[in-house]
């Protein structure tokens, strides 16, 4: 977003709200979407990231329907089947079709991606904004605490999390939430920071308005454009975590299909049955994939001239 | 620009340097420390010290019998008495000797430290005859004084070789000699040494076990003089009189043993070197056995091991069933306390399947909670053969029909018993659905996990038990009689009539009769239902066909010392 | 800055450890444990104290260098942590050390021959990078490089039939110091897969920032016109180039060191590397509470005086940037 538009917004900010002005307001705020998306649909990396994650969320949506199996479904005559017509993706180590198994387990990384990112974002941006507004000894606090936790390798940080509430998914998906959430909060921080110091808040904030509403009304609005990319690219890394975890028998209870659990229950099968390996792994890194790919189109089409 | 180019090579090395810098002081003042505080050498220095030595040699010397054995995981100390787990005395069994020793592939007793042994009628007095001539790997006098001093120091935390300040706890001697010094079922009234290479042990009541006990590995005998001068560093520091002497522990990595040249049996050992690896990866293990870079590997994947038997180059060894796995039961909590839900469960898992799947048949089902070949096992127990529809009959006697609701608690870490609870768990979901029993699995970490099982927060869970002296009471009465309810009777099970014929059997001397008590309480127990006893399973081994005289042995250590490479 | 940040860590790690449920006695004495034996194993590991008392001590020894007692071996964690933590840190180099040369030259290239197969194979493959699951990767060399065509060893750091006499713990290092050549090469062979596992999201992410940077330094002038003039530009380009690199590799370090040494626990178990990822993680199974409090403090440490030194270096290199 260029200064001028905002110098714009200021302008208008400057002036009292009326009902005109805030509809006003919103149309400004659409007109810079299209263009992203103009500039989005450009993109090619972009737009096989979409269908990537458009493919896992059908898969995971349509899991039933593709296949006649359920994923608890064992039959132990036909454990470490390779794949065939019956088994389109090989069978378990106790005999369960495992391409049935992925197509679940895309619900639950899906699910997990999204949680944890929204924990995060949510709370990470309320961080950042109270720190970068208040400044001072609020700043402080929340600064160092986002220094201690980002001091602490997440994937070790994680474990710990998951290790003190006890393994599950959604204890999974805190300790990854919490772990993102110095991401956003620093993020969030170095934006209001600038902002703050931008003539129309020094404007508003002259004019006595409050604080909640240039947070809500200007600031935070400003700053959703960085955010939206890092929560794409955070999106990515958090389902590599939970699989991370999932692999250290950290996450998901059975017999609910995890992708990272696949991989470690079929990790001593990898000589007899190494097709038991392949999916779950290729499935995990495409849909990371796809999320790097939309982030990094996102920011490429948000901000042409940010270059990373 | 050629400045800027190397500019980069410098500002690389730079961090390479102060991370070596800043990690480095660590290590310095922790060197400084151990040496003022005089809780021994530090061991990776100590180790480097002294394999420089000897390193050079072997490299040299072709025709050096090096053999390494690749394991698991590490041991937790060098110390028998003060530790539990398998991994340890793997290892402390080629360092240090005890009184008595175990056949190569069963329970049975044979003379280990001590030549002969006499036992009063009353089962009351103990007499041990020493070898004569036996010295420490220091270089002591392996005497009568030694192997008071061993049991003193397990006893008596007082003892000034304890180093209870130092959290050593001596659990093991506890648990098979009924507590410690001055506790009320303490066994062991007093060690009396006679002369140098006789010593008696005065006991106050009898137990049945009591020779049993001293073949176990924990207790080994280790010299006086190097307690003395490693004091709590000892389980770093393993001096004893067995076939080969400690070199050096690389923290989870490997272990180095020498041979002990002035060994008091002529001719052995015959390998100069063993280094025990750790691997944690099961396939990485067998990689490496197959490549060579191993000799012994522990802990083969059944499923690997059907492809392993027809491969060449690669033996397969087996030991003896001495575990079991089981699906226990609160017996004291709804739906548990009724004892038709109960042999209903027990009637609803397909044992045989489980056998199958999960051990690739390398494990008998099992009917009873003792491993067949157990004194007193009792075979004329019919058990509970998978039969679903007597299933639905018991749980319909019992006011449930297709209304059952059970959580089945378990920990996905690999035990002896059991090398995947999680799968163990699946099934068992699956076999309870097939019933109308609708089953949610929780899975917890080890650590909380026993601490939770123990309370009693389960309504069902997995288990299983692994022996150590091949006595039936380690089996029947850690796990079923009443007294250990809180501590390993995780079943909740109390029953006054199973109790006594357990107590009578400990106290007894005269095996036989303690055969028929153990055989009478199996029954009652099998009929009680207390637990699911799943497998026993036969952890499958494999070496490279160059080793000879290896034998695997049901407790999971075994002596090396007969042990060759074929050259 | 560093201060508050520091005794901020203590403070966590403490939590941490003392949150996790589960108790060390009971896991060190396994199933067959009595509840006498458990309760004397406590008193004995000074658990029974009030937590304000256990921190106190575990401050003030943390002050005078001591990272306490392993309470399940029993061993003091400051020499057994230095063997780990070496194994880590040559792992980390050597990783990194693969993902600068080949991210740089990748990155340089490719933007040489922007739009090029080669380019486009180039991105591709940093893409697919950087989305890796490094244990999968991990399992899928082993299974193919150690496995199925035998050429790199499996597991650990050094032929364990002729283990080294190591003396600074960094066994590369150590055995140059031994002057045994042979035995260098052994441990460098051990080093390439779990190295390359470890390296690929940072050659990645190095790949990519090499890139994008060196595009913008092809637009310059000074570029612009010894391309106009033909000849051997490429060399002249690529100093430029390298130069230009640092910024990027200098971030990715201070970025990713905390990764490579967190991140290194799967690495490190499918590799069965005795470093300090599966040293602290082991740790948390066991309950071992001041291994894990005194495993995570080390690690953050070394993360956060990566940081600074990166920072300081920025600062050498670009005084513009400021902090």
């Amino acid at each position: 977003m260029g200064t001028s538009k905002i110098k714009k917004h200021a302008e208008q900010q400057a002036n009292p709200m009326n009902l005109e002005e805030i509809e006003l307001e919103e149309q400004e705020a659409i007109s810079p979407w299209k263009d992203t998306f103009k500039r989005l649909r450009k993109n090619r990396f972009a737009i096989i990231g979409f269908t990537i994650i458009l493919f896992f969320i059908l898969l995971g949506l349509l899991a039933p329907v593709l296949s006649s199996y359920t994923y608890e479904e064992q039959n132990l005559a036909n454990r470490l089947h390779p794949p065939s017509e019956e088994y389109w993706l090989g069978a378990d180590h106790i005999g369960r079709d495992i391409f049935t198994r992925i197509a679940y387990g895309a619900r639950v990384s899906l699910q997990v991606g999204f949680f944890a990112v929204t924990g995060a974002l949510v709370f990470g941006t309320l961080l950042g904004i109270l720190a970068g507004y208040f400044g001072r000894w609020i700043d402080m606090l929340i600064s160092r605490i986002f220094d201690i936790l980002l001091a602490f390798p997440s994937i070790l940080l994680a474990i710990a999390i998951v290790a003190i509430l006890g393994p599950s998914l959604e204890n999974a998906l805190i300790a990854i939430a919490i772990v993102n959430i110095p991401i956003f909060g620093r993020l969030v921080r170095s934006k209001v920071i600038s902002l703050r110091e931008e003539e129309y808040i020094m404007a508003a904030k002259a004019q006595g308005m409050k604080s909640g509403r240039i947070l809500f009304h200007h600031i935070l609005p400003n700053s959703i454009a960085p955010i939206i990319v890092q929560a794409t690219l955070s999106f990515g890394t958090a389902i590599l975590e939970a699989a991370a975890l999932g692999f250290l028998g950290l996450g998901v209870q059975p017999p609910t299909p995890e992708w990272g659990q696949m991989l470690a229950d079929s990790r001593d099968f990898i000589q007899l049955a190494p097709w038991t390996l392949f999916a779950p792994g290729i499935s995990i890194m495409l849909v990371v994939l796809g999320f790097n790919l939309i982030g990094d189109g996102l920011r490429d089409a948000l901000d042409p001239k940010m270059k990373h | 620009m050629r400045f800027k180019f190397s500019l980069l090579f410098a500002l690389l090395i730079s961090v390479v340097l102060v991370l070596a810098a800043c990690s480095g002081d660590g290590s310095q003042s922790s060197n400084d420390d151990t040496s003022s505080t005089d809780n021994g050498e530090e061991t990776t220095n100590d180790s480097s010290t002294s394999e420089e030595e000897t390193s050079e040699e072997p490299t040299e010397a072709t025709g050096d019998q090096v053999l390494v054995f690749a394991r698991g995981g590490d041991s937790q100390g060098l110390d028998p008495g003060s530790v539990t787990d398998g991994e340890s005395s793997r290892v402390t069994k080629q360092v240090l000797e005890t009184l008595l020793d175990f056949e190569a592939d069963s329970f049975e007793i044979k003379p280990g430290l001590a030549h002969d042994w006499e036992v009063s009628d009353d089962g009351l007095s103990y007499t041990f005859y020493l070898e004569e001539g036996v010295t420490f790997h220091d270089g002591t006098e392996f005497n009568a004084e030694a192997v008071k001093v061993n049991f003193d120091r397990w006893a008596d935390p007082e003892h000034e070789y304890a180093f209870s300040d130092a959290a050593y706890v001596y659990s093991m001697y506890g648990t098979m000699f009924g507590g410690y010094k001055g506790d009320e079922g303490h066994v062991v009234e007093e060690v009396n040494v006679i002369n140098d290479h006789e010593i008696e042990f005065v006991l106050n009541q009898p137990l049945g076990f009591f020779l049993q006990n001293l073949a176990m590995s924990y207790f080994a005998i280790t010299s006086p003089a190097a307690l003395e001068e490693y004091g709590s560093g000892i389980n770093e520091n393993p001096v004893g009189t067995g076939p080969f002497k400690f070199a050096s522990w690389t923290k989870n990595d490997s272990i180095v043993l020498e041979k002990f040249e002035d060994y008091r049996k002529e001719g052995l050992p015959k390998l100069d070197r063993v280094i025990f690896q750790v691997i944690p990866d099961n396939s990485a293990r067998l990689i490496a056995l197959r490549s060579g870079e191993v000799d012994i590997m522990d802990g083969l994947n059944p499923d690997d091991a059907a492809g392993i038997e027809s491969e060449e180059g690669i033996g397969l060894y087996t030991r003896s069933e001495n575990n079991f796995g089981y699906v226990g039961f609160h017996s004291q909590k709804a739906p548990f306390d009724q004892k038709e839900v109960r042999q209903a469960i027990n009637y609803a898992i397909d044992k045989q399947a489980i056998a199958d799947a999960l051990y690739a048949g390398y494990a008998t089902t099992s009917k009873n909670p003792l491993p067949p070949g157990y004194l007193g096992y009792n075979d004329d127990v019919e058990g509970y053969n998978y039969n679903p529809e007597r299933a639905r009959e018991l749980l319909e006697e019992a006011g449930y029909v297709d209304d059952l609701e059970i959580e089945l608690m378990m920990s996905p870490t690999a035990r002896p018993y059991m090398p995947d609870p999680e799968t163990v768990a699946q099934i068992v979901q699956n076999n309870l659905a097939d019933v109308g029993v609708d089953v949610t699995i929780t899975s917890h970490e080890w650590a909380p996990y026993l601490e939770m099982t123990e309370q009693g927060e389960h309504q069902m869970y997995i288990m299983g038990w692994s022996g150590t002296n091949g006595d039936p009471d380690y089996f029947l009465s850690s796990l079923l009689h009443s007294s250990n309810i809180g501590s390993s009777n995780n079943t909740f099970y109390n029953s006054p009539e199973v109790d006594e014929l357990l107590d009578q059997a400990k106290r007894s001397v005269d095996q036989d009769e303690r055969a028929e008590l153990y055989a009478e309480a199996q029954a009652l127990i099998s009929e009680d239902s207390p637990m699911v006893t799943l497998v026993h399973s036969t952890p499958v081994l494999a070496a490279g066909s160059g080793v000879l005289n290896y034998v695997p042995h049901p407790s999971t250590s075994e002596s090396l010392e007969e042990v060759e490479l074929a050259q | 800055m560093l201060i508050p940040v520091l005794l901020g860590m203590t403070i966590i790690t403490f939590s941490i450890v003392h949150l996790i449920p589960g108790n060390p006695a009971q896991v060190i004495l396994g199933e067959a444990a009595t509840a006498e034996a458990i309760a004397d194993l406590e008193e004995s590991m000074g658990l029974n104290e009030p937590y304000w008392v256990q921190y106190g001590i575990y401050f003030m020894d943390l002050l005078q260098g001591d990272l306490g007692t392993s309470l399940r071996s029993k061993a003091e964690i400051s020499s057994e942590i230095w063997p780990h933590l070496a194994a880590t840190i040559e792992l980390t180099i050597f990783a990194m050390i693969f993902a600068i040369v080949i991210g740089v030259n990748a990155g340089i290239i490719s933007a040489w021959k922007q739009n090029s197969w080669f380019d486009f194979l180039a991105m591709i493959i940093a893409l697919v990078g950087v989305s890796m699951p490094v244990f999968w990767l991990a399992l899928m060399e082993q299974w193919i490089f150690a496995q199925e065509l035998g050429w790199l060893p499996a597991y650990g750091r050094q032929d364990s039939r002729d283990p080294i006499a190591a003396i600074t713990q960094f066994y590369v290092l150590d055995s140059l110091i031994h002057l045994d050549f042979e035995r260098a090469f052994t441990i460098l062979k051990h080093l390439v897969l779990p190295a390359i596992a470890l390296g690929t999201i940072p050659m990645a992410i190095i790949a990519r920032m090499t890139r994008s940077s060196m595009l913008e330094v092809m637009k310059s002038d000074y570029i612009r016109t010894i391309r106009a003039k033909g000849g051997s530009q490429f060399l002249v380009i690529y100093k430029h180039a390298l130069k230009n690199a640092i910024i990027p590799i200098l971030t990715v370090i201070g970025l990713q060191t905390g990764v490579l040494l967190g991140g290194a626990i799967l690495t490190e178990t499918i590799f069965s590397w005795p470093g300090i990822g599966r040293y602290v993680y082991e740790a948390i199974s066991f309950r071992d509470y001041p291994v894990i409090q005194s495993g995570i403090l080390v690690i953050a440490f070394i993360f956060v005086m990566v940081n600074l030194i990166v920072d300081i270096m920025y600062k050498i290199i670009d005084p513009r940037i400021k902090y």
